[in-house]
C-alpha cells in the first residue's frame, strides 16, 4: 500500500503500535479515539480476549478529511504484545508506513521491552525493511508511576533507542504524551511524501 | 473595494500561533482557486485576520496584476445587497461579485440570522467555486459555531481549509513591537521592549495600545526605564486569553489535524500535484494519460513544463486531427487513436489512409458465424459453395451469387463467408460487407459532397466485397454503373465478390445485361425455404431455450408444418411461447395446434411455392444447370 496516491488524491498512512504485552498500546488508541470528534469517528475494532488482552489487533481508522486536496486517512493498528502471537504481529506489520514502539517504563519490564524491540527488528527484517529506514517513534509509557518503580527516560533511552528515534514520555491512561507521539510519528511518515519513496 | 495596501505579508509577523494560517494564506495567494478554497481564517479579535486576508489580496495581485480581487466586510456586503434589493437589481449585484477572481470577505460571523444574505451568499459561492475562483473569509469563530446559519452554507464555509490564529507568543509580541517601533521611527531601550513583550496581551491591538502609551510617556518625560513600564501601563486589566485549543475537548485531535495539514502541505510535491491535476483534467476530457501516469511514478522531478507542454501539444494535434477525420468519415473518428497522445502517428496514418481512400468499408458482422448456420438439403448447396469460397477466396467461384426468399438466411451465410475469410487469412484480407441499400446511400452522399473519387477508392481497396440484397440496385442506372466498375476492378484483381438477392440474376428486372452476365459468371446458388430437416433443427434449437421444456411431440408436429423462412420459424416459436404464457401452461402439441390451426388465429404460413417463381428454379439440381462454365465443375464435385 502506498502512502500517497497522486492520481486518486489519497494519502493513506498506516501506523503500527508495537511493544511488549500490557505496555499500553491499546490504551493509546483508546485515548486517541476518545478525542476524535464524533463526526470523524470511524469504528474502532478491537479483537480482545476475555481477559481483555489484545488477541489479534486493534484497528482505529481516522478519516482526516481533505488535506491539501488529498483525502487523508490514518490507520492505527496495535499488535498483540504477548510473545506467542508472532504470526499476527507479522501480518499487522505488513505495509506499515511507520511504527510507534510503546515501551513499558516499569523497571521490571525492561527485559520484555528489549525482547520486543528485537522482535520488531526481526519481523521488519523478514519483510525486507531496515528498521533504521522506517519511521519510528518510541513512547516511554507509564511515566506517571512512582519513580522507584520505573526507569527514567535517559535510562530507557540507553537501553532501547540505539539510533536516536524521536522519543516521548507518556501516561497513556490519562492521555499525556499520546498525541505528541502520534504527531511525532505522523511527521516522520509524512515527510516521506516528498522523498518520492511514498509515491509508488 | 481593494484590500488595504498597507497590509502585506512582509509586515505580518509570523509566530507559532499563526504559522499555519500564514502558510495557507501564502499558498492561496500564490495559486488562487486551487490550493484551499475557501480559506477560512478565524481568531479572536485583533490577531491579524484582516491583515492576513488583505495580504492575500495584495500579494496575489502583485503576482498576477490582471487578477480581480475584491475585499468586502460582511456589513458592507449586506448593505450593498439591501441597496440592490431596494432598486430591484439583485441580479446585477450577484453578477458583479461572481466575476471577481478572488473574493475576500471579512467578519462573516455577522451572517448570523441574515437569511437573505445567506441565500445570496450561497448562490455566490456556488458560482465562484464552480468557476474555480478563490474565496477567503475571516471570522471570530469557526464556521460551525456561527449561530443560525444555513447548513448548506456552513458546509461550504468549512469545505476548504479552516485555520485559526492564536494569541501571539512572547517572541511574536517582541517582533511585532520592534516592527511598530521601526515603522514609527521610535527607539526604546531593549529592556523596555522586552518588558512590554513579556506582558501577556490577548491581541495585537492591546499590545499596540500599550506601546502607544509607552511612546507617549517617553516623548513627554524622556527615555523610560524598565521598571517604569508596569507603572506606565498601570495594572493592565487581566487580559482575557482564549482557552488554547489543545485543552478543549477534541482539541488535541484538532491540533494534531492542523499539524498533519501543515506537514502535508510542506511535503506534498508540487510537480506531482500538477501532473495529477493534469491527469484528472485530461481524463475528464476523455484522453488517455498513460504518459503522465508514468511520469507520476518517477523518483525524480522530470522537466514538468516540457512534459505538460508536449502532452498538451499532442492533444492539440489530436484535436485538429479529429476535426479533420470527422469531415472525412465520422466513423473513423471513433478510433481510440484520436484520444491517445501516444498514438498521434497512428491517428495521422488513419487520416492519410482515409484521404487516399485506402480504408475499405466495414467488415461483416461477427454475430453471424458459420458454426451457427444450420445445414439441410434446402440450403446445402449454398453452404457448400460458401465453404468453397471461404477456403479459396477469389479462386473458385467468383462471384458467388446467393439467392433465396427473404428470411432464409442469405445475410447470415454471406456474413459467415466474410468472417471465415477474415479468420482464415488471419485478418490479412479486409472483407467489406455492405447492403446494396447502404451502397446506394453512400453513392448519393458521395455525389452530393463531391467525394466520389474517395468513395470509389474505398470500395476498390476492399480485399473482398459482400453486397447484400443486390436486387435493390435494379433499375438504378448510376448505381449499376458504379457497381459495374467496382466489380470489374475487384474481379480483375482476383478479389472475392459475394452477392445476395431475393431472386436469381435472371429474374432481376431492371438489371443491366452487362451486370447480369457478370453476376452469372461465377456461381449462382439458391437457398430454398426450410425443408423438414432444417425446420426440425431450427425448431429444436429454439425450443431448447424454452422453459419449461415443451411436450415431446411438439418438435415433430412443428417440423411437419411448412415454413417459408427461418424468421417464420422464430416467429412461430415466439408466438407459441407467448400463448403458453397467457394460458399459464407448458408448451404442448394441443396448444400449438389450437394456436396455429385454430379458427380465428393467424392463417397457416404460406407454403413455399407461394412465391411467383417457376418450380423449375426451386429444384437444386436444375438451378445448378443454369450456371454456365464453372457450375458444371461444381456439380461434378458435389455428386
Amino acid at each position: 500500500m502506498s502512502l500517497v496516491n497522486y492520481a486518486t488524491r489519497e494519502i493513506t498512512c498506516k501506523i503500527v503500535y508495537y511493544g511488549p504485552g500490557r505496555s499500553g498500546k491499546t490504551t493509546n488508541l483508546h485515548y486517541i479515539y476518545s478525542q476524535v470528534p464524533d463526526d470523524r469517528k470511524g469504528k474502532m475494532v478491537s479483537l480482545a480476549t476475555q481477559t481483555d488482552r489484545t488477541l489479534f489487533f486493534d484497528f482505529l481508522p481516522l478519516d482526516l478529511g481533505q488535506i491539501s486536496g488529498f483525502t487523508t486517512k490514518f490507520q492505527l493498528y496495535t499488535v498483540p504484545g504477548q510473545v506467542y502471537y508472532q504470526t499476527t504481529r507479522k501480518l499487522v506489520l505488513q505495509g506499515a508506513d511507520g511504527v510507534v514502539f510503546v515501551a513499558d517504563s516499569q523497571a521490571r519490564q525492561l527485559q520484555e521491552n528489549i525482547e520486543s524491540m528485537q522482535d520488531l527488528h526481526a519481523n521488519l527484517g523478514e519483510q525486507g525493511i531496515d528498521a533504521r529506514q522506517i519511521p519510528l517513534a518510541i513512547q516511554y509509557n507509564k511515566q506517571d508511576l512512582p519513580s522507584d518503580m520505573i526507569l527514567s527516560v535517559p535510562e530507557l533511552e540507553d537501553a532501547l533507542n540505539f539510533w536516536g528515534a524521536p522519543n516521548f514520555a507518556a501516561d497513556a491512561l490519562h492521555g499525556h504524551g499520546v498525541f505528541e507521539t502520534l504527531r511525532g510519528i505522523s511527521e516522520s511518515v509524512l515527510k516521506k511524501l516528498s522523498a518520492g519513496a511514498g509515491a509508488r | 473595494m481593494q484590500p488595504d495596501a498597507r497590509f502585506r505579508f512582509e509586515n505580518f509577523v509570523v509566530g507559532s500561533a499563526n504559522r499555519l494560517a500564514v502558510a495557507a494564506a501564502r499558498a492561496v495567494a500564490e495559486a488562487p482557486g486551487s490550493a484551499y478554497n475557501p480559506l477560512f481564517i478565524y481568531s479572536a479579535s485583533g490577531l491579524g485576520k484582516t491583515h492576513l486576508a488583505s495580504a492575500i489580496g495584495n500579494y496575489a495581485r502583485g503576482l498576477q496584476p490582471t487578477l480581480q480581487t475584491e475585499y468586502v466586510t460582511l456589513d458592507d456586503f449586506v448593505e450593498q445587497l439591501h441597496a440592490a434589493i431596494s432598486i430591484g437589481q439583485t441580479l446585477s449585484f450577484t453578477q458583479r461579485y461572481s466575476h471577481v477572481d478572488m473574493l475576500l470577505i471579512d467578519d462573516v460571523q455577522f451572517l448570523t440570522g441574515r437569511r437573505e444574505t445567506q441565500t445570496e451568499m450561497l448562490r455566490l459561492f456556488n458560482a465562484l467555486q464552480g468557476s474555480g475562483r478563490q474565496i477567503v473569509m475571516t471570522s471570530d469563530r469557526p464556521p460551525n459555531e456561527i449561530a443560525d446559519v444555513d447548513e448548506r452554507l456552513v458546509s461550504r464555509l468549512a469545505g476548504g481549509l479552516i485555520v485559526d490564529i492564536g494569541p501571539p507568543d512572547y517572541e511574536t509580541r517582541a517582533a511585532i513591537l520592534r516592527n511598530k517601533c521601526d515603522e514609527r521611527g521610535v527607539a526604546l531601550r531593549p529592556n523596555v521592549l522586552d518588558e512590554l513583550a513579556k506582558t501577556e496581551f490577548s491581541n495585537v491591538r492591546e499590545l499596540q495600545g500599550a506601546l502607544n502609551r509607552v511612546i507617549a510617556q517617553q516623548q513627554l518625560g524622556g527615555p523610560i526605564r524598565t521598571d517604569q513600564v508596569r507603572i506606565v501601563l498601570g495594572e493592565p486589566a487581566p487580559s482575557w486569553r482564549a482557552p488554547t485549543p489543545a485543552k478543549a475537548m477534541g482539541g488535541e485531535y484538532l491540533s494534531f489535524l492542523s499539524d498533519v495539514a501543515s506537514v502535508v502541505a510542506q511535503n506534498v510535491e508540487g510537480w506531482r500535484m500538477r501532473i495529477s491535476e493534469a491527469i484528472a483534467f485530461w481524463n475528464g476530457e476523455g484522453y488517455r494519460t498513460a504518459v503522465l501516469e508514468r511520469a507520476l511514478h518517477l523518483k525524480q522531478q522530470p522537466d514538468i513544463e516540457g512534459l505538460l507542454g508536449m502532452y498538451t501539444a499532442a492533444i492539440e494535434r489530436l484535436r485538429s486531427l479529429e476535426t479533420e477525420v470527422n469531415t472525412l468519415d465520422p466513423a473513423l473518428g471513433a478510433s481510440e487513436a484520436f484520444r491517445d497522445p501516444e498514438r498521434v502517428n497512428e491517428a495521422e496514418d488513419i487520416i492519410r489512409r482515409a484521404q487516399s481512400g485506402e480504408i475499405p468499408p466495414p467488415g461483416p458482422s461477427a454475430a453471424f458465424t458459420r458454426a451457427g448456420y444450420e445445414v439441410s438439403p434446402s440450403n446445402q448447396m449454398a453452404v457448400k459453395a460458401a465453404d468453397a469460397v471461404a477456403a479459396d477466396p477469389g479462386g473458385k467461384y467468383n462471384p458467388l451469387f446467393i439467392h433465396g426468399p427473404s428470411g432464409t438466411g442469405k445475410t447470415h451465410l454471406a456474413n459467415a463467408i466474410g468472417n471465415e475469410i477474415v479468420e482464415a487469412s488471419g485478418g490479412a484480407i479486409a472483407v467489406s460487407y455492405v447492403s446494396a441499400g447502404e451502397f446506394i446511400d453512400e453513392l448519393i452522399a458521395a455525389l452530393q459532397e463531391g467525394t466520389l473519387e474517395r468513395w470509389r477508392a474505398r470500395y476498390r481497396a476492399a480485399g473482398a466485397l459482400i453486397i447484400d440484397d443486390v436486387q435493390f440496385a435494379a433499375g438504378k442506372e448510376r448505381t449499376q454503373e458504379e457497381l459495374f466498375h467496382v466489380f470489374n476492378v475487384l474481379h480483375g484483381e482476383g478479389k472475392q465478390i459475394v452477392l445476395t438477392s431475393d431472386r436469381g440474376p435472371k429474374e432481376l428486372e431492371g438489371l443491366e445485361e452487362r451486370l447480369r452476365s457478370r453476376f452469372e459468371g461465377g456461381l449462382v446458388v439458391g437457398i430454398e425455404p426450410p425443408d423438414r430437416t432444417l425446420r426440425e433443427k431450427l425448431y429444436a434449437r429454439y425450443l431448447s431455450m424454452v422453459e419449461p421444456p415443451p411436450e415431446d411431440g411438439l418438435l415433430a408436429y412443428l417440423s411437419d408444418r411448412p415454413a417459408a423462412s427461418v424468421r417464420e420459424i422464430i416467429g412461430t416459436v415466439n408466438r407459441l411461447v407467448a400463448a403458453a404464457d397467457v394460458a399459464g401452461v407448458a408448451l404442448s402439441v394441443a396448444l400449438a395446434r389450437a394456436e396455429l390451426e385454430g379458427v380465428g388465429s393467424a392463417p397457416a404460413p404460406a407454403p413455399a411455392n407461394a412465391r411467383a417463381m417457376d418450380a423449375f428454379f426451386l429444384d437444386d439440381e436444375k438451378v445448378v444447370w443454369d450456371w454456365p462454365d464453372v457450375a458444371g465443375r461444381a456439380i461434378e464435385e458435389w455428386r
